[in-house]
């Protein structure tokens, strides 16, 4: 799924959906089409498919033709009974189920690991004790969907279509469901776990990226320049005591290093803070500039965290005494250029240890859906343009003419 | 009061300095001794325009805010005798009201007191020879003193659409100068001359001191309140 929305640029969950919902139009002919995709495609990364390995499984072809000729059967049966319904749903199923069955056997460990968390509950009990829960279910659900159906049947079959005698139907049909939820429940909590588990190990991982940076932006950024001044105690003193300050307020108030937010402040303020936070530590002239302005945003902040290290950087590395700092508010968008006329580099040529303007800059914006542009000749000076669309614009402040 | 120096030839620029820091007019003159002639100096409006109508100096560096009131009443009581006396406006403050309305009283630019003294000499310069010269500072400011569009039926009769919008190309000149960018840098950029810049540069500043436009009259005293 995930492999065929890489290719094809559609939105994963969008085409699950689709998935679901042709599977039900086609009374589940897609589906079985999608378990003979997965045999058949190899996984990313991938060479062999699991097909290739599935051919030289003679067991696993013995328990498909086994299961296949079973089904077979109980189609005929089915079809004796006068159950034709069955018959359209029939060849999907056996397609699906057979598919399964070789996938089973054949995927990869990691693979058949992850099929047996997902379908684990419904079949295979594995905590102790559960064995008694798993036939207790088993039970219960067997017996509600026997009355279930037998009520159903019962009434609606044989007793015509009364209006007295709607009751008794719809009671069976509560049975089947209620039967239902009991086989599958486990099942169906497991995979809303799974679901909610993979979100927040994909927003731990952004936290994670996100602290990497601040860290960067600070406490690095701190030892660096505590290097550097190291013949001057005065000012090694004076940073490692504003970093303890920083970094506490960080770990016990919750103030991240290089934010600037708070309600009431605005993009105008941050560039002002930036100017002043620079030009404390870096003894550089920072000459700031802004055109229009507006209140903070999370997107905004994380672009004035950019900026701010974009300016840092250029107090680091240009050699330059000035370094311009141009925000610019317009309906749409912000944009903020950080120039300097200092040594300039080659972009191609930076190491990737040197995280400043690839992660605290680029990845930073490209996390909050802005742009990060970086320009630079050597000799001549580097010039950082960020762009960050603007999420409302009903926010903006009147401008004051 | 000093006289100039006997040492310097006769087409040296002549400048004059209003500020009331003492220390700011000693660093000026010692990092603009050499290439101008320092005649004069003055710390208030009033001294300030006496002494300028006795020496008639090429350039006036003026401190935008003075004990006895905004530079720009310096500069509206010596251009009505004296209109060939050029104003460069300097400010340590970042007040955008005072600026642009010393700018509308007739100074030809205006420059923050951080500026370096090779920067500043140049920027001495090209006001003597009667350029326009915008800080990055200003050209933030004339950027958000324009940028409301204008509102057509609030306008007075006297509306002239010319003087109270700035074209695009202008606007890009602002906007590169509020970036860093040095007119030889813009003209690079932009794939124009510099004569052009500074001819986008000069059409700004005859912009703001000529537009009669009601939101650019209103603009400072209403960023005052707010």
């Amino acid at each position: 799924m995930a492999g065929l929305s890489t290719k094809t640029g559609v939105d994963v969950t969008a085409l699950r959906v689709g998935l679901v919902v042709i599977t039900l139009l086609s009374s589940g002919l897609a589906a079985a089409a999608y378990v003979v995709a997965w045999l058949l495609l190899p996984f990313a990364g991938d060479s062999a498919n699991i097909a290739s390995r599935a051919v030289a499984d003679r067991r696993g072809i013995g328990i498909v033709a086994l299961i296949a000729s079973m089904l077979g059967v109980l189609l005929v049966v089915a079809s004796v009974l006068d159950a034709g319904w069955l018959n359209a749903v029939a060849w999907p199923i056996i397609i699906s189920v057979c598919g399964m069955v070789l996938i089973w056997r054949n995927a990869d460990p990691e693979e058949q690991a992850a099929l047996h968390r997902v379908a684990g509950p419904v079949f295979a009990p594995t905590a102790p004790g559960a064995k008694e829960r798993f036939w207790l279910r088993v039970l219960i659900t067997v017996v509600l969907l026997a009355t279930g159906l037998y009520t159903l049947l019962h009434f609606t079959v044989l007793h015509g279509h009364h209006q007295a005698d709607l009751l008794p139907p719809l009671g069976g049909l509560l049975l089947i469901l209620a039967g239902t939820v009991v086989a599958f429940g486990p099942w169906w909590l497991r995979v809303a776990r799974d679901l909610a588990a993979e979100r927040q190990a994909r927003i731990r991982a952004e936290e994670r990226a996100d602290m990497a940076a601040r860290v960067h932006d600070s406490v690095l950024q701190t030892l660096a320049l505590i290097q550097r001044r190291a013949t001057e105690p005065q000012q090694v003193v004076q940073l490692a005591r504003s970093q303890e300050r920083e970094l506490r307020a960080w770990l016990f108030d919750d103030q991240a290093p290089g934010t600037i937010k708070g309600k009431g402040v605005t993009l105008a303020a941050g560039i002002r803070k930036i100017q002043q936070d620079v030009e404390s530590q870096h003894r550089i002239a920072v000459d700031a500039v802004t055109v229009g302005d507006c209140d903070l945003d999370e997107d905004l902040e994380a672009t004035l965290a950019a900026a701010r290290e974009a300016t840092v950087n250029a107090a680091k590395w240009s050699g330059s005494d000035t370094v311009s700092l141009f925000a610019e508010v317009e309906p749409e968008s912000v944009s903020i250029f950080v120039r300097d006329r200092g040594r300039g580099f080659d972009p191609e040529a930076v190491s990737a240890d040197r995280r400043g303007l690839a992660e605290s800059v680029r990845a930073r914006m490209a996390r909050r859906g802005g742009l990060a542009t970086i320009r630079s000749t050597p000799g001549e000076g580097t010039e950082v343009t960020l762009t960050m669309p603007r999420s409302s614009a009903a926010d903006q402040m009147p401008r004051r003419t | 009061m000093s006289s100039p120096s006997p040492a310097l030839d006769p087409a040296t620029l002549r400048v004059f300095l209003v500020d009331d820091h003492a220390m700011f007019r000693s660093g000026v003159t010692s990092e603009l001794a050499g290439h101008v002639a320092v005649v004069g100096e003055a710390d208030d409006v009033q001294p300030a325009i006496t002494a300028i109508a006795e020496s008639v100096p090429d350039v006036v560096l003026l401190d935008v805010h003075l004990p006895g009131g905004g530079g720009q009443a310096v500069v509206a009581a010596v251009k009505a005798d004296f209109p060939e006396v050029r104003f460069l406006a300097l400010s340590a403050s970042d007040a955008p009201e005072d600026v642009i309305a010393v700018i509308r009283a007739g100074a030809r630019g205006y420059v923050t007191k951080t500026i370096s003294g090779p920067d500043l000499l140049d920027a001495v310069q090209r006001v003597a020879a009667g350029d326009a010269v915008f800080s990055p500072r200003l050209a933030g400011f004339v950027l958000d003193a324009f940028a409301a569009a204008p509102t057509a039926t609030n306008e007075r009769p006297s509306f002239d659409p010319e003087l109270d919008q700035l074209t695009t190309r202008e606007r890009e000149v602002l906007r590169l100068i509020a970036r860093g960018y040095t007119y030889k840098e813009i003209a690079k950029e932009l794939f124009i001359s510099v004569k052009t810049v500074e001819s986008h540069v000069s059409s700004v500043l005859r912009k703001l001191q000529l537009s009669t436009r009601h939101q650019l009259t209103r603009w400072a005293t209403e960023r005052r309140l707010t």
